[in-house]
């Protein structure tokens, strides 16, 4: 008999057990359940919301393209915008590259004149308007008249290209060479050569205070220079006063050498 | 970075300032002069230089002939030339660009085109 109520016994237990852990997978799928119950109702929220009317999505419709016209204009905005700083970069361009040419133009106005007042010798002088001539007007054949005051007669004292003898002499007020002296304005007669050197392409007086000195005469251009810039008529006007002032300097000091030297021969002579 | 070197070989005193002028405007250079192709080769042999301009129509010794005395030395034959003269003719470019020089330019020169010349001829932007 007890053998029997073992079992039974055991058999209840076991029975036990299982109705417990059919109980708890009950629980479980209960829980399951309300879980999923809470998602069906929430993706019938969403749907009902995304459903519910063609107002709300026309009205979104209409935000999307007020904000695409917004981006727009705003897009167009900033392509003006870049347009005008292109334009303005164009400018600034172009005002660097005047200004520079600027700048270049006047050093070589600047190293014309340093280089003509550098020195007081009289051949310096000359040698000096000569490379200018050359290398920064770029003449090929050219002179430099003198005006000898004592006779009114231009006579060459440094020239390039033809030997000093060959330029036929001139008087101030006539010929060419003559009469642009009497206008003491540069005077430019526009060809490009011109083999007749009593008619040169271009005159340059040189004058101090009003004065007739001399004059500059410019016959041909080198082959590579194509006619005359605005930085050449400057240098005209350049040489047209400064070369007459450091030629008269020069004169000057030249001749108070020479009276110097005089009068300390004489000195010497009354000393000893 | 080491300075370039510049060696400026000209006759004239205005020629050898304007190019001063133009040249100093580069960053990092100094700048050499010499007063005719002899005295340029004395210098050109005895310091570095990075570039040389060189006129062609000098006293003592020409600029062609420097040009050909450089290319014929090998310590000095790699230097970077530009010739600028006042002679235009296409022969006197071509025996000058046939003896060696790497540039060409005529006078009246422009600063613009030196600079560019210079800069090409130095590498540097």
């Amino acid at each position: 008999m007890s053998g029997d109520q073992g079992d039974l016994f055991a058999k209840g237990e076991e029975f036990l057990s299982l109705f417990n852990r059919g109980a708890r997978f009950t629980k479980e799928i209960l829980r399951e359940n309300e879980r999923l119950r809470d998602e069906l109702l929430r993706v019938e929220d969403r749907q009902q919301t995304a459903a519910r009317t063609p107002e709300d999505w026309g009205k979104l419709r209409g935000e999307l393209l007020e904000r695409i016209e917004s981006l727009e204009q705003e897009y167009q905005t900033v392509r003006e915008r870049l347009h005008q700083v292109e334009e303005e970069n164009q400018q600034f361009a172009d005002r660097y590259l005047e200004i520079e040419e600027e700048n270049n133009n006047l050093a070589n106005l600047y190293v014309a004149s340093y280089q003509l007042h550098s020195t007081l010798d009289l051949d310096e002088v000359l040698r000096i308007i000569i490379e200018i001539v050359i290398n920064l007007v770029g003449a090929e054949v050219f002179a430099v008249y003198i005006l000898d005051e004592s006779t009114g007669e231009l006579g060459v004292a440094a020239s390039e290209g033809v030997p000093p003898s060959e330029f036929p002499g001139c008087v101030v007020g006539s010929g060419a060479i003559g009469k642009s002296l009497e206008s003491a304005e540069p005077v430019c007669w526009q060809t490009d050569r011109s083999d007749d050197l009593a008619q040169p392409i271009v005159s340059i007086p040189l004058s101090v205070q009003n004065s007739p000195i001399g004059a500059i005469a410019i016959y041909s251009l080198l082959q590579q220079k194509d006619g005359f810039s605005e930085l050449d008529h400057e240098l005209f006007s350049v040489l047209g006063g400064h070369a007459a002032t450091a030629l008269f300097a020069a004169r000057l000091y030249s001749q108070s050498e020479r009276k110097l030297n005089t009068i300390q021969g004489f000195i010497d002579l009354l000393t000893k | 970075m080491d300075r370039r070197q510049i060696l400026i070989v000209e006759d004239s005193p205005t020629m050898r300032q304007l190019l001063v002028f133009a040249l100093r405007r580069l960053k990092d250079v100094e700048i050499s002069e010499a007063q005719d192709g002899m005295d340029g080769l004395r210098k050109i042999s005895s310091d570095h230089y990075d570039l040389a301009l060189i006129d062609i129509n000098m006293p003592v010794m020409d600029g062609l002939k420097l040009i050909s005395l450089i290319r014929s030395d090998d310590n000095l034959k790699s230097i970077p030339i530009c010739v600028i003269t006042t002679e235009g003719a296409k022969e006197d470019r071509e025996r000058a660009m046939s003896l060696g020089a790497n540039e060409y330019l005529t006078k009246p020169i422009q600063a613009n085109r030196v600079l560019s010349v210079a800069k090409s001829l130095l590498k540097i932007d």
